[in-house]
Parts: structure tokens; C-alpha cells; sequence
């Protein structure tokens, strides 16, 4: 027998450890997301460290004019331009490249083929139809995806949890009401509001979020509202009061953290979907403003190039993996927390 | 095509009434050793030997013997975890994902079989047909989607092959020997539109449609209100007594095997510690778990001097009355909303260091009256604690809120999951004396638990663990020490003991019985169970339909009952040890 306390929340942890597939997606994903978040240190037009002529300098940092490295212009030095490069291979200078010497904006002005380019050394996973590098705009644009799918999370967690305790403890008139507001709410055409203020505002990140955000919290507060149900009229919470604790005491010690369950198991599908969402409505070209890189829109590249089977096969893999990686976390974390598992 | 079938039962009724009569009471001596000995005109109906159950490994029960004979009543007693109900499910291999080893040979229509060794498909004839079972809890035991008649008719039709409508007049025969009044319109009732006791007796006109030889009962009165066991029992006695099949009764409540079983078996931990006749296991116990089982009525050990009659009640409430609303059907329901009233009119008073009473079953409105009087309800009425009146809201009545504290039913969903031990009983403290600083909390959450009898010398980091770490009776402790700690001056206790097993029942009596004494407590005890009040209440109120029927002291009521409610409720708690204790 082990001696030692668990808390519920440190025995869910072991169960979800115990399932292999699920801790490793938690793992692989961590570490990608960590990588794609190093982004600008692996895939950058701009070398990490150069010497020129004895000056030692950081362009990843601060990018200085093409004249401080014996070219002619005043603007930001293009470190692709053959000129540029051949300056640094003189003995003495040098410059350290990231591992893809490419960021998501770069233009590749020097590809021997037309673009979209197929897969060469220079560029891995070849260029798109702009003669942008494709790994490079699939790193770039999965750290967007998953930035914006944790903050349409958040949001929606957060505002779930608000609305559902809301509901689930006061009930009654409360609860009718709020209920009715959910169902003329929920009813609303999403995608037609979508499509009107894409049209009405500057497409931009923070407007999706705002958009999808309002739409987005209804399925999770519903959950909460039942826990919450359920969980204020069992016998603790009745205790608690007899103890002369407030409402806000109830919640917060007693009810809240007995209700997070679905929330938890919830969280890397409602990961997944808020990927998806990202990823259809920029494939729709209602997303994010052109030019950020974005997997939907290098979809739609690869459905108007279909030649270039590069773009959307290695987009395809991408997304297939994110979301399956989400999947199996998803799973193992189900199961962690599913009480009528065993805990052996 | 009843008529034609009638003859048939009728021989096997003949068979079976010559059988039983042959059937001679089995001797403790011979039964001990298996009831095997060379007994030729009694061949045993189920022998079993060496029956093991273990669940991925884990062995929950070992080396089972024992023999029923034909129209044998037979009990089968145990707390809850001892292995009972999972020997009789392996028996019928039942149970999912268990390993059954061991043999038992079933003397059934078709000769001799071995339950354990035989093919599913040839299994399945044998139950239902040969070996019947009925459950605890009829309403999930029934299906909610079909009539009782439909389901008792399925079970007729698929055994005994009889065309639809046979079957259907078969069910309504079989619903009419249960003494279900009206079998002809019960049957078309769905299982949600019968009370308990007719459930009950629904699912036994199942269970008998084939005339088995055995019949499984696992708990079968456990879930029905306390006037209502007997009945059941009586029900079962009889059509043992008319269809001559044996019976073994699942069983934890030992008042139940004195009035029912001729042989008893005694498990503990997976072990069948003690068999014998009824009466001499319970007047001659062997085995120390046998007398320890017999001795655990709870026994009354309270001041019974009379309260100081000048002194203020704790508590005193004059014409409590507690309602909830309810929908009205249709369009009226719109608009205005039906009351449905819970309690009616109750008045009482509860001097210091006294025990009052509540007895009554299920929906008699008892714990809405344990709510109403905590405050946890709105209700009507004049209510003063301490002499002081009480609104029981929290803003206003923060002060007298220490002076009624409560205890639950279940040890489960009293405690939250997710706080430590020493969080939750040191919850109150955080409300009541907000300026105690961590040491001196820590402190009294100890001397609290210690008073419970929770020590951290036997449960090592006692105040760092979480409540799904201890059994049933040690919750409940934990339980009465989260309410001790803010010293109350009166404890609502709602069948705090009703969830436990019948040992640890008694210990948890004892503990309050002590704690009265020692601090002068009043409890307002809400119980179904007759002995728990004998045991100790001073004063009792009966309640029916939310209202008191009778309320006076204790041996007045439950000896001299008035009302024949109360007294169907303190014939149905007669028990053996009175009885025995002639001897």
C-alpha cells in the first residue's frame, strides 16, 4: 500500500500517465508546439550570428542596412541575395543561418524553377505560388493555429464556467431565463455573421476571436450548468451551508472544483475544433489578413494548385497529426478521469 | 391453453408437496459437514463445492461448500463486501470479467448438471427455468419501456412456449398469486406507475413463471420501506410453501433470516465462516464473527432521567410547515405553480442532552422536516434554537448557525472528494472563529477527530488524506467531527447510520451516545429503523404522508402504539433477540 496522499487531480494524473499513447501526444505535441513557438531561432531569412570585416552582429535581432555589409542600399539587408552571401564567404566573415534560412515572408526571388517550386535542398518542402517556403509557412502557421485554438479555449472555458455556474447553481428563474438566451442565441447563423463582418471590419486574429468566442462558450456552459445541478444538492454542499458558509464559498471550495470534470475532458477536443474553425474559415479566405500564414489558406493554395501536390499533402500531414496528436490526449485524458475506472 | 397446462403444475405441485413433507429439518451437525453424508432419500438440489470468485486476480471469494436441499429456505448473511451476492451471481455465472472455479452440481429437470462447466447456450435454459432470481431494486431490475404484464409474458412465452395471448393471461394468473390487487389492470402498468412493494412483487411473479426449483433472492426487501418487508417475505414464504421450490435469501438484515430461513450460512471476507440451523447459530454462535453479528443491535446506553423541566428547549418548533412547488399539468401550469406540502403542522421541542425520534418510510416527509429545521429549506412556522427565533438565514442568523449542526445520510456524498480531511473538518472553523491562526486550527481539528475516535497513530497522515481513503463508518465520523468542531449544542442526525453495515452501525451509536453524555448534545435522530430509535431517542414522533400521527415518549409509543400505522411499524421490528431472550 502506498502511504502517500494522492489528491483525485494527482490520481487522474497517474492514470493519464499510465496510458502511453496519450502522455506521448501530450509529449510530442508540448515539444512541437515549444519548437514552433522558438520559431523565428529555426526558420528565419536572417542569420542567427554574422561577422563581417570583425563586426560581430545579431540580425535575428536587429537587421542593419545592406551597406554595413558592402552593398550598396540603405535598405535591410536581403541575407538570400547571392551578392550578400558571397560577402560572407570571404575569409573572416561568417554567418550562421538558422536550420531553414527562410521565414514565412520571404520570397524566394532565386528559385531555379517557377513557383509554386517542387521539393528541392533549398527548399525543403518546396515554395508556394508566392515563392514562399512552404516549411516555413506550415511552422509559422501551426504556431498560429495553436495559439489561437488555447485562446478561443480559454475564452470559451472561461465563459462557460461563468455562464453554466451561473445557471447550475442558482437555477430556477435564473436558469429558465438564461436557458431561453442560449437557445435564441445558439440558433443564430454563425457562419452568416462570419461572412457580414468580414465584409464589415478588417479581417484580423483578434476579430475571429471575438466572433467565434461569442458562439463558442454555449456547448461547455451546458455541461457545467448540469454538474453544478447536480453537485449543489448533494449532501456536502448541504453541509456546508448548515455550516453558515456563503454562496460564493459554496462555489468556489465546494461546487466548482467537483464540477471541472467534462471541462478538463473537454479541453483538447475543444482544442482540435478551434483548429479546425481556424483552419476552414481561412480556407474560406474569412480569416486571418492575407499574408499571415495560416494552414487553411495554404490549403486553398494547394486546391488551386493542384499540380503542386507538395503544398496540400504536407499541409494535409500537418493537420492530420495536430489533431490526432489532440485526439489521443483527449482520449487517455477521458479515461483519467472517468470514475467508474478503476485506480489500480 | 392454461387449462391445459394446469393439470401439468398440479403433478409437479404433487411432486414437490410429497418432496418437501420427505424433507426432514437437516441437522447443524450434518449440514456443517455439507449435508452429503449418505442420505438417500434426500439428494441435495445445489451442491456446492469449493467455490472460488476473483476478479482479474484479485480473489474476493475462496473455498465455498454448501448444499441446498429441495424446498430448503436457506439464508445466506453477510455485511456488504463479504462475497455474498457475488457467490450467488457465479453460481448462474452472471458476472462479467470474473474467474469461477469450483464445482456445482444443480439436481434440475434434466438430471444432474454442473452450473459452473456448462455451455452458455445450455446455461441459459437453466436460468429463469430451473434457478430464478430476484433483485434488490425492482425499478432497475424492470425494464421502463415495457408493461410488467409484457415482460412477466416474454419470460412465459420464451420458457414455456405458450402462444401471446396465453402468456398474457399466464402473467396476469402468476401477478394475481403475488396478491397484487387488480392483476388485470396492473398488468398493463408500466414499472413506473407501481409502488415498491408492487414492483417487488412484480419482478417475484417473474421470477416464478416457470416454477423453478431455486430462487435466487439478493436483498429482496432491502430497498422497500420497513412495513412492507414483511409483507414481501410472508409473500415468499408462501409461494415457497405452495410451489415447494427452495430459496436462498441474500441477506444482511438478521431479523429477516430468524423470521424466514430454516439453515443459514455466515460469510466474512470471501469465507463462509459458520452454516447451521437458524436457530442454533443464533442462540449458540461458533465462530467469534457469528456472535459478533448477533450482538450488533444496537443497544440503548442513554441518560434516561428526566429532562430538567424548567429548562429552555434547544429546540422548540410550533407548526412547522414546508412545501415545495410542483407544476400543475397543462395550460394552468403556465401561470401558476401547485404546492406540494411536505410537512404539516409539526410541533415539538427537544430539551438539552435529549433525543428526539423521527420515524417514518420513504417519502413520509421526515428528512424535509430534518431540512426545514436547518434552515436549508423556507418554511413556515415559529422555530426557536436556544430560546432565540431562527430564520435560518445565513446573513442573519450567523451566530445561532453553530448551534445546529447536522450529520448525513450517506458517507459518500457527505464529504467533497477533492478537499483533505483536515480541510473539511476544519471548515467551520474558517466561518466561526476566523481569527484562529493555522496552528491552533490544526490543533482542534485533531481533538475533533480524536473524539470521533480517528487517530493519526492508526491512519498515519490522517489530516493530509482525502476522504475516498477510509470505509463507510470511518466517513461518517469524519462526518460527526466536521459538526463537533464548531461545538454545537444540537446535532440533526438523518439516518446517519442507515448506509452502514449492522457492526459498524452499532459503533457509530455508540459514539453518539457517548458524545450526548459527555457534552450534553441533543440530536433530532431521523431513522426508518425501529431499533435505531429504541436504541436512542427519548421522545419519538411517528410521520405518515407529512404529518406527525403520534408523538410522546419512546416506550409509550412503540409499546402501547395507538395508531395502526405505528403499529405496523413496530410489529414489522419484532425481533429474535427478544425473543431469545427467554432463553
Amino acid at each position: 500500500m502506498n502511504t502517500l496522499s494522492l489528491s483525485p487531480s494527482q490520481r487522474a494524473w497517474r492514470r493519464f500517465k499510465r496510458n502511453r499513447l496519450g502522455y506521448w501526444s501530450l509529449l510530442l505535441f508540448c515539444t512541437l508546439f515549444a519548437l514552433s513557438l522558438a520559431a523565428e531561432l529555426i526558420s528565419n531569412d536572417k542569420p542567427l550570428l554574422a561577422r563581417y570585416e570583425g563586426q560581430l552582429s545579431v540580425p535575428v535581432i536587429k537587421n542593419q542596412p545592406e551597406t554595413s555589409f558592402g552593398g550598396d542600399f540603405q535598405t535591410p539587408t536581403d541575407f538570400l541575395d547571392p551578392f550578400i552571401q558571397q560577402q560572407f564567404s570571404r575569409p573572416g566573415n561568417f554567418a550562421i543561418y538558422p536550420l531553414n534560412p527562410y521565414h514565412h515572408s520571404t520570397i524566394n526571388y532565386f528559385a531555379k524553377e517557377p513557383n509554386p517550386s517542387a521539393p528541392s535542398a533549398e527548399n525543403w518542402l518546396g515554395t508556394d505560388d508566392r515563392g514562399r517556403d512552404v516549411a516555413a509557412r506550415l511552422l509559422y502557421g501551426f504556431r498560429i493555429s495553436v495559439l489561437f485554438a488555447l485562446a478561443l479555449t480559454a475564452i470559451g472555458v472561461l465563459l462557460g464556467i461563468v455562464t453554466g455556474a451561473i445557471q447550475g447553481f442558482f437555477g430556477g428563474k435564473t436558469d429558465l431565463w438564461f436557458q431561453r438566451f442560449i437557445e435564441i442565441w445558439g440558433s443564430m447563423p454563425e457562419l452568416y455573421l462570419l461572412i457580414i463582418f468580414s465584409a464589415m471590419f478588417d479581417p484580423s486574429v483578434a476579430l475571429l476571436l471575438v466572433l467565434l468566442s461569442l458562439f463558442g462558450w454555449m456547448g461547455l456552459s451546458d455541461y457545467v450548468r448540469a454538474e453544478f445541478l447536480r453537485n449543489r444538492q448533494l449532501d456536502y454542499v448541504r453541509a456546508a451551508r448548515a455550516l453558515g458558509l456563503s454562496n460564493w464559498q459554496i462555489i468556489w471550495r465546494h461546487i466548482l472544483p467537483n464540477s471541472l470534470t467534462p471541462v478538463v475532458t473537454f479541453l483538447p477536443f475543444r482544442m482540435s475544433a478551434a483548429i479546425l474553425a481556424l483552419t476552414s474559415l481561412d480556407f474560406l479566405g474569412l480569416g486571418v489578413p492575407p499574408g499571415t500564414p495560416s494552414l487553411g489558406e495554404l490549403l486553398a493554395q494547394g486546391k488551386n494548385n493542384i499540380d503542386a501536390w507538395w503544398i496540400s499533402l504536407s499541409t494535409f500531414a500537418v493537420l492530420v497529426i495536430t489533431l490526432l496528436l489532440l485526439t489521443f490526449m483527449g482520449d487517455a485524458l477521458r479515461d483519467a478521469l472517468d470514475p467508474r475506472k478503476a485506480d489500480r | 391453453m392454461t387449462a391445459a397446462h394446469l393439470p401439468s403444475n398440479a403433478t409437479i405441485h404433487d411432486q414437490y408437496g410429497t418432496k418437501s413433507t420427505a424433507s426432514r429439518p437437516v441437522t447443524a451437525q450434518e449440514s456443517a459437514h455439507g449435508s452429503r453424508s449418505g442420505q438417500t432419500n434426500l439428494i441435495p438440489l445445489l451442491e456446492v463445492k469449493d467455490l472460488g470468485v476473483s476478479f482479474a486476480g484479485r480473489s474476493v471469494v475462496q473455498n465455498i461448500n454448501f448444499s441446498i436441499a429441495p424446498g430448503e429456505k436457506i439464508a445466506l448473511v453477510g455485511e456488504s463486501g463479504s462475497g455474498k451476492t457475488v457467490s450467488a451471481l457465479s453460481l448462474l455465472r452472471l458476472l462479467h470479467d470474473a474467474q469461477v472455479t469450483g464445482t456445482a452440481n444443480f439436481h434440475g429437470s434434466e438430471g444432474r448438471i454442473e452450473l459452473l462447466g456448462l455451455p452458455e447456450q445450455t446455461l441459459r435454459g437453466v436460468r429463469g427455468r430451473d434457478i430464478a432470481m430476484i433483485f434488490q431494486e425492482p425499478m432497475t431490475a424492470l425494464n421502463p419501456l415495457f408493461s410488467v404484464g409484457d415482460q412477466i409474458a416474454e419470460v412465459v412465452e420464451l420458457k414455456l412456449g405458450l402462444s401471446r395471448g396465453a402468456a398474457w393471461n399466464k402473467a396476469i394468473e402468476l401477478l394475481a398469486a403475488t396478491g397484487i390487487s387488480e392483476p388485470q389492470r396492473r398488468a398493463s402498468a408500466f414499472p413506473h406507475q407501481l409502488s415498491g412493494g408492487q414492483r417487488q412483487r412484480a419482478m417475484i411473479a417473474m421470477a416464478l413463471a416457470c416454477q423453478p426449483k431455486l430462487l435466487l433472492a439478493d436483498e429482496p426487501t432491502t430497498a422497500l420501506d420497513v412495513s412492507l418487508r414483511g409483507q414481501i417475505l410472508e409473500l415468499l414464504a408462501s409461494l415457497q410453501k405452495q410451489n415447494g421450490m427452495a430459496v436462498l435469501l441474500i441477506t444482511h438484515d438478521l431479523n429477516l433470516v430468524h423470521r424466514f430461513a430454516d439453515r443459514v450460512l455466515v460469510m466474512e471476507n470471501g469465507l463462509l465462516v459458520e452454516q447451521g440451523q437458524v436457530a442454533e447459530v443464533f442462540s449458540h454462535p461458533k465462530h467469534p464473527y457469528t456472535e459478533k453479528l448477533i450482538d450488533s443491535r444496537p443497544r440503548r446506553d442513554v441518560l434516561d432521567t428526566p429532562a430538567e423541566p424548567d429548562s429552555l428547549p434547544v429546540l422548540k418548533v410550533e407548526h412547522l410547515r414546508v412545501s415545495y412547488p410542483t407544476g400543475l399539468p397543462g395550460f394552468r401550469g403556465w401561470f401558476r405553480k401547485g404546492e406540494f406540502v411536505a410537512v404539516q403542522d409539526a410541533s415539538f421541542s427537544v430539551p438539552e442532552g435529549r433525543t428526539l425520534g423521527v420515524i417514518g418510510e420513504s417519502g413520509s416527509g421526515k428528512s424535509t422536516l430534518a431540512l426545514g429545521v436547518l434552515g436549508l429549506l423556507p418554511f413556515s412556522g415559529d422555530m426557536l434554537v436556544a430560546g432565540q427565533s431562527w430564520t435560518g438565514q445565513i446573513s442573519s442568523d450567523k451566530v445561532l448557525r453553530r448551534a445546529l449542526q447536522v450529520v448525513f445520510q450517506d458517507p459518500f456524498s457527505s464529504l467533497s472528494p477533492r478537499l483533505t480531511i483536515e480541510e473539511i473538518v476544519g471548515e467551520g472553523l474558517t466561518i466561526h472563529h476566523p481569527g484562529l491562526d493555522q496552528e491552533s486550527r490544526r490543533e482542534r481539528v485533531i481533538k475533533a477527530l480524536q473524539e470521533v475516535g480517528l487517530d493519526s497513530s492508526q491512519n498515519p497522515g490522517l489530516l493530509a488524506r482525502y476522504p475516498h481513503e477510509f470505509s463507510g463508518g470511518q466517513r461518517q465520523r469524519i462526518a460527526i467531527a466536521r459538526a463537533l468542531i464548531v461545538q454545537p449544542r444540537m446535532l440533526v442526525l438523518d439516518e446517519p447510520t442507515s448506509a452502514l453495515d449492522v457492526t459498524i452501525q452499532k459503533q457509530v451509536l455508540q459514539l453518539l451516545q457517548g458524545l450526548q453524555k459527555e457534552r450534553g448534545l441533543s440530536y433530532l435522530l431521523i431513522t426508518h429503523d425501529v431499533d435505531v430509535i429504541r436504541a436512542m431517542a427519548h421522545e419519538v414522533l411517528v410521520m405518515k404522508d407529512g404529518l406527525v400521527l403520534e408523538a410522546g415518549p419512546v416506550a409509550e409509543i412503540l409499546d402501547r402504539p395507538r395508531h395502526p400505522y405505528t403499529k405496523s411499524l413496530a410489529q414489522a421490528a419484532v425481533d429474535f433477540s427478544l425473543e431469545n431472550q427467554g432463553t
